[in-house]
């Protein structure tokens, strides 16, 4: 099982990780961040995260900025 | 790797704290505390400056570097790298990377910029630099497009596409043809290294990551002129989502300037 942490107020929301995630674990926000943009969270609830770091790799503004497996 | 306590605060997440994992993605130590990327949302800059900065760290280098920065989006390396920079007027950072390197021979010296400012204003500088083999590394990030001014017909422009100064496409009678970086710096003697890379999936930031530590270890060894040509994509002026413009980036433009090592003279 793994995790990852997610900095809003660097992320953007341009949603490149909600569709890298292979196993779809990272899911638009209701919630919106300084910049008024809708925010990404990560929502796990049976710990299927591998902590593969795809996501990580892929966001272009280094909002995720820890994976742990 | 080392076993790290677990930050709690203001991010989302499962409840931190479980122990017994470890980390396997984090910042880069180059990189400067709280920065904030200032590009587009899905802007490819980010992912390269944190492959420049993972690579600065992986070889232990941050010390010895010296960025010459050039004029563009790619000017902001400096608000989020903690290197050395020194500012270089409009395509001249090929030029005063030269005089860096010679000056301060014991130095890592490297450049970032954008297609604009590499191989259309600048297009004299780089080729003779790579020419005359200097011991310096270079990035060029190609968008096909001038990503600051507004989205203008560049160099690399490809056919038909539609941009703010050809409204009906580039055509060849008008604008002639794109130029194809990489081969052409492949072709220079003094080049060490040249290769193209792509940042729309996670194998091609793999491989981005290989090659830019390629271009640095060349000039470690003395060999000569270490490039790369980094293929990114500029949802804003390209009228797309970042999606969207990613899948461009995979579907059409990685047909025209196909990925690839081109020259490697240490293999």
């Amino acid at each position: 099982m793994g995790k990852i942490i997610i900095d809003n107020n660097r992320c953007k929301s341009c949603y490149i990780c909600t569709t890298t995630c292979p196993k779809g674990l990272i899911k638009k926000s209701s919630k919106t961040n300084r910049l008024g943009d809708y925010m990404v969270e990560f929502d796990d609830p049976k710990g299927e995260c591998i902590g593969c770091a795809m996501c990580a790799k892929r966001c272009p503004d280094m909002a995720i900025t820890e994976v742990y497996r | 790797m080392q076993q790290q306590e677990l930050k709690e605060g203001v991010n989302i997440g499962v409840n931190a704290g479980e122990k017994g994992m470890v980390q396997v993605f984090s910042i880069p130590k180059s990189m400067k505390e709280n920065f904030r990327y200032t590009f587009c949302p899905g802007c490819d800059h980010g992912i390269a400056i944190r492959l420049v900065a993972e690579v600065i760290d992986e070889l232990g280098i941050r010390e010895d570097i010296i960025s010459s920065t050039s004029v563009g989006c790619a000017v902001f390396l400096y608000d989020f790298l903690e290197v050395d920079c020194v500012e270089a007027p409009h395509g001249r950072a090929l030029a005063s990377a030269t005089g860096v390197k010679r000056a301060r021979p014991d130095k890592v010296v490297f450049t970032y910029s954008g297609d604009g400012d590499f191989a259309s204003i600048g297009l004299a500088e780089s080729m003779h630099t790579a020419l005359r083999g200097e011991k310096v590394t270079s990035f060029c990030i190609n968008n096909t497009t001038y990503g600051m001014t507004g989205g203008q017909l560049g160099p690399t422009t490809m056919m038909g596409q539609v941009t703010t100064t050809s409204p009906t496409g580039r055509n060849k009678e008008y604008f002639g043809y794109p130029i194809k970086v990489a081969e052409h710096i492949a072709l220079c003697d003094g080049t060490a290294y040249s290769a193209r890379v792509a940042l729309d999936s996670v194998p091609h930031i793999n491989e981005a990551k290989k090659a830019i530590k390629k271009a640095f270890q060349v000039q470690l060894d003395g060999l000569g002129f270490g490039f790369v040509e980094i293929l990114s994509s500029c949802p804003t002026n390209w009228h797309m989502t970042p999606e969207e413009a990613h899948e461009r980036v995979r579907n059409e433009m990685i047909k025209v300037f196909p990925l690839g090592v081109f020259k490697d003279v240490s293999a």
